[in-house]
């Protein structure tokens, strides 16, 4: 990051008799409000939930001196715009939509911020300086699409209330972190509890063939096509727990890669794991880019 | 135990039955493991979360390798009464597929304790297993795609409270005006692991 005293403070987030708000007057295919979501409360059934990038989401936060899992805007594939009703700082990261992008901005009461359509990467984050005040839900102001817990996700009319900054501005102007690619995309793989259940064949496959990202997937996760990975064994697995990154291998053979709205626990057996800091970038994957793998998921 | 990698941030236990995971999840949430942030037990299995800033999967295999599992799995968990009107859409199959009539499966299912051993499926949906005879009630052979928040179900060796409308594949037998999930109660969930539950009978 480039550190020289920024020319955005956080007095412009605080003018007297404004109000620390932004009304939503459009949503794009699909807007929800994102934090650190629920960690702790799965043997409740309750999942993790929160950013599908959870670095984008930091970064967006920190550009904004806010703690680095308050609660911004997730925009999918952009089309979200806001009309501020005070003077407010805000900096979008994850996928670039247009104008001011990884860099704090001043948006000025009255003014819309309006996000065009990413040429590269799914998901944009809108920090703003003091957070997206909703009511937290069991902690946490995620929307989960799976379990329906938090907020609903936006639509046209909502007014979202904004917080009052809790620490100063970084002082940071712009942080020169690279777009989300398109086209191929390849993160680490490492075994998981059921690579056992498929032959060494399936295992080569899953690291040596390309694998599409289909239109079916969302905050849940990456439904991908490819190669059948059959399975070695027959029989019904009991449902057991996981978490974010896992790679289950359905009865179609065709693999699921979850993400941030994943299921507490799952009945069909688990072939990998996608390492945890690189699951981020599987966020921003869209429809029709193509994911490898790269690792071994044999059994240990 | 057999302890099962699941990605750079979690461990799988698999043990051999409810009772073993009930007795190491017990232990495991009464002395809890440094930097395990989540520990999510299910029929066969406990997963354990970790946070990698503060802890490696080595030294938490090694922590659940030495803890001891609490022995006697009902013992002191609280206790929750649930009033059930048992008249379920599926209560006459299930006592046909059990060879009595309805009147005894109602007797049954309130004439024993049952213990939450794990949720799933959807928030506060406890999985519950009896203390006495087991039960083995099939699914529905095709489920019903809204059943009604507070249906009072069977399916496999489980009874179980739908939390809220969902669908779902589970026989109804009855349904219950407590709200066994409310987000805005302390606890959400009603029926967390360990939790006791004692069925009775509303006439």
């Amino acid at each position: 990051m480039t550190l020289h005293g920024g020319h955005v403070t956080g007095r412009a987030a605080s003018q007297g008799g404004a109000t620390r708000s932004l009304t939503v007057l459009a949503t794009g295919p699909l807007t929800t409000v994102q934090d650190g979501g629920r960690p702790g409360q799965g043997a409740l059934g309750i999942g993790r939930s929160g950013a599908c990038d959870r670095a984008a989401a930091r970064l967006s936060n920190r550009l904004v001196g806010n703690p680095p899992d308050a609660a911004v805007l997730e925009v999918t594939l952009g089309g979200l715009v806001l009309r501020t009703g005070a003077d407010l700082v805000v900096a979008t990261t994850g996928a670039r939509c247009s104008g001011a992008h990884n860099a704090p901005t001043v948006l000025r009461a009255g003014r819309e911020l309006r996000l065009g359509l990413p040429p590269t990467g799914l998901r944009t984050y809108v920090a703003v300086r003091g957070g997206i005040a909703v009511e937290p839900v069991l902690g946490s102001r995620s929307t989960d699409l799976l379990s329906g817990l938090g907020p609903p996700a936006l639509s046209a009319g909502d007014v979202l209330p904004v917080g009052e900054p809790t620490a100063p501005m970084p002082g940071v102007d712009l942080a020169p972190v690279p777009d989300p690619p398109g086209g191929e995309v390849t993160v680490r793989v490492l075994p998981g509890p059921r690579a056992d259940w498929f032959p060494a064949e399936a295992a080569a496959a899953l690291t040596t063939t390309a694998w599409e990202v289909t239109g079916e997937s969302n905050r849940i996760g990456l439904r991908l096509a490819g190669v059948a990975l059959e399975r070695s064994r027959a029989g019904e697995l009991a449902s057991e727990g996981m978490v974010r990154g896992a790679l289950q291998v359905p009865p179609s053979g065709q693999p699921v890669l979850f993400l941030a709205d994943a299921p507490v626990t799952g009945g069909y057996p688990v072939i990998g794991y996608v390492e945890d800091a690189d699951v981020d970038r599987c966020g921003q994957l869209r429809p029709g880019q193509t994911l490898r793998f790269r690792g071994a998921v044999a059994p240990r | 135990m057999r302890v099962l990698p699941s990605g750079s941030t979690a461990l799988l236990v698999e043990l051999d039955g409810l009772d073993e995971v009930l007795g190491l999840y017990a232990a495991l949430t009464a002395e809890p493991v440094e930097g395990v942030v989540d520990v999510v037990p299910a029929a066969r299995t406990v997963l354990l979360v970790t946070d990698p800033a503060v802890t490696g999967l080595a030294a938490v295999e090694q922590a659940v390798r030495q803890t001891t599992p609490r022995s006697g799995r009902r013992d002191g968990g609280e206790l929750v009464e649930l009033p059930v009107v048992y008249d379920g859409s599926d209560l006459a199959d299930v006592a046909a597929h059990l060879g009595v009539d309805a009147a005894e499966v109602v007797r049954r299912h309130t004439g024993t304790e049952w213990t939450v051993a794990f949720c799933g499926f959807a928030p506060g949906f406890g999985y519950l297993t009896p203390d006495g005879e087991p039960w083995h009630v099939p699914r529905r052979s095709s489920p019903r795609t809204k059943v009604p928040p507070g249906s009072v179900a069977l399916a496999g060796e489980f009874s179980g409270v739908y939390p809220r409308e969902s669908p779902g594949g589970w026989q109804l037998i009855g349904r219950t005006d407590v709200a066994v999930f409310d987000v805005d109660r302390e606890p959400a969930a009603l029926l967390r692991p360990g939790v006791r539950v004692r069925f009775t009978e509303v006439r």
